[in-house]
């Protein structure tokens, strides 16, 4: 099945900022993403909603570069994802920060890390920090983070890079209703901060709380098996 | 510069999760003092002092060599952990400044180690060279080098492997033994000093060819070996 997810439905559709061409990826005999195809214009904001196992993980890791088709294509504003690196973010499951190291600390290895890419992010660990809600000056190491926090951080961490895509792999996930309520809205005001590009920013999120998603949902996948099932955009009726 | 920045940011990074961690350390320094310790027992190095100056270079290596191992194994661990390597991954930063912040952060903990190590050997084999003693400085930092840089490597090239703690010293060994024979070589003219000054120059210069060779491979490999699924 062949999807579009344009969040306008307009007949003239914008720059895309992530596309997809008959992907398929492949792990043994096990299909995780069979000939997904998907066009994400720059500025949109997409929810993608599947059960366990349907390959949201999975796209937004081939959309990250951190994986490589079996079949099919990826292109991040035309280019390919690896090509792109300073311009995506992606937040997975795991932390992916270091257990030792304080969450300033971490982010301020992580920002000298994009220094090359003239972007916005040095000096900015701090504000990143604040903006998720945790105190910069907090002295615990993340490993004696709550797992929320950590999921805050990792947030912070992703932000702070200043990404015009933005990958997020169930990023409510360990987090309670009001600070889950806290992101949807940090990420919704994250859309409207201006990137030195003039590319508008685009939000990627695979989530089980679609309730949660909700006021950032311009367009809603659903994943079964592999493939893309089901596009909704906000102001049209599900596709059947 | 830039270059230089990203290593120096790595580095700084791997000598701050050691501070707080101490692991690759503290078992590297165990296992190193277990090896002098074992051997010293094995033979009576005051009875037999030309004996003694004969093998210590080799017992030395082995020490280093086998304990070294066991930090290198653990050099990539703390990347694994929380998918931190995919954010390495996904940063544009050069993925070789990675391996050479992290290379050099090993050759210090291996440098901390053969610091400890050295006096605490000297007096159990009761040593005293008879040959040049300063080459020790050439001879050591080059020798560590060519042991850390490899391992580094390989312990990344295993990082997706089952059995990678076995797979490490099954590459590590045999492409170090050009490296292995010139530093144990080396050592063992200085300490005995039965080979002349020239030959222990062309040790030396052995150790130092190996390692611009092989520091030049694992950096222009690296990008392949990271992003390899």
């Amino acid at each position: 099945m062949q999807t579009k997810a344009s969040p306008s439905g307009s007949a003239a559709l914008p720059v895309a900022a992530a596309e997809l061409t008959s992907v398929s990826r492949v792990y043994g005999t096990f299909a995780a993403l069979r000939n997904v195809s998907a066009s994400f214009s720059a500025g949109s904001c997409t929810v993608i909603l599947g059960e366990n196992g349907a390959g949201k993980s999975t796209l937004l890791r081939v959309l990250a570069g951190l994986i490589s088709p079996t079949r099919g294509s990826v292109s991040i504003f035309g280019d390919s994802p690896q090509k792109n690196r300073g311009r995506i973010a992606y937040m997975s499951h795991a932390p992916m920060l270091y257990e030792e190291l304080t969450a300033l600390e971490n982010l301020t290895y992580f920002a000298s890390l994009h220094r090359d890419d003239q972007c916005a992010c040095v000096g900015s660990p701090e504000m990143a920090l604040r903006a998720v809600g945790l105190d910069p000056a907090l002295t615990r190491t993340v490993s004696q983070y709550s797992q929320g926090m950590r999921q805050r951080a990792s947030l912070a961490r992703v932000l702070q890079t200043d990404p015009e895509v933005l990958l997020l792999d169930e990023p409510f996930s360990n987090l309670d209703v009001a600070s889950a309520h806290q992101m949807v809205e940090l990420l919704a005001d994250f859309r409207t901060w201006p990137h030195h590009s003039g590319h508008a920013r685009t939000i990627l999120l695979t989530t089980h709380q679609a309730h949660l998603a909700e006021p950032l949902a311009e367009t809603t996948l659903t994943m079964l098996n592999g493939q893309i099932a089901n596009t909704k955009h906000r102001t049209s009726e599900p596709a059947a | 510069m830039k270059y230089l920045r990203f290593v120096l940011d790595h580095l700084r990074k791997d000598l701050r999760l050691e501070w707080r961690g101490r692991d690759a350390i503290n078992g590297m320094l165990f296992f190193a003092l277990l090896v002098v310790a074992i051997f010293s027992l094995a033979f009576d190095p005051t009875g037999y002092p030309t004996t003694t100056r004969q093998i210590s270079g080799g017992v030395l290596w082995v020490a280093i060599l086998f304990s070294s191992v066991t930090a290198l194994n653990q050099a990539w661990t703390r990347e694994i952990r929380n998918q931190v390597l995919d954010a390495q991954r996904m940063a544009p930063s050069p993925a070789s400044s990675l391996f050479l912040g992290k290379a050099l952060a090993n050759l210090i903990f291996v440098l901390c180690v053969e610091a400890i190590l050295a006096p605490i050997f000297i007096i159990f084999y009761n040593l005293h060279p008879l040959g040049n003693a300063w080459l020790f400085l050439l001879v050591m930092p080059l020798g560590t080098w060519a042991l850390v840089v490899n391992g580094t490597f390989f312990a990344a090239l295993g990082l997706r492997a089952r059995n990678r703690e076995l797979l490490l010293p099954l590459l590590l060994f045999p492409v170090s033994l050009p490296a292995i024979l010139a530093m144990v070589q080396a050592a063992s003219g200085i300490l005995t000093n039965d080979i002349d000054a020239i030959q222990i120059n062309l040790w030396i210069k052995q150790l130092a060819a190996y390692d611009i060779i092989f520091t030049t491979l694992c950096i222009l490999l690296f990008e392949t070996i990271l992003h390899a699924e």
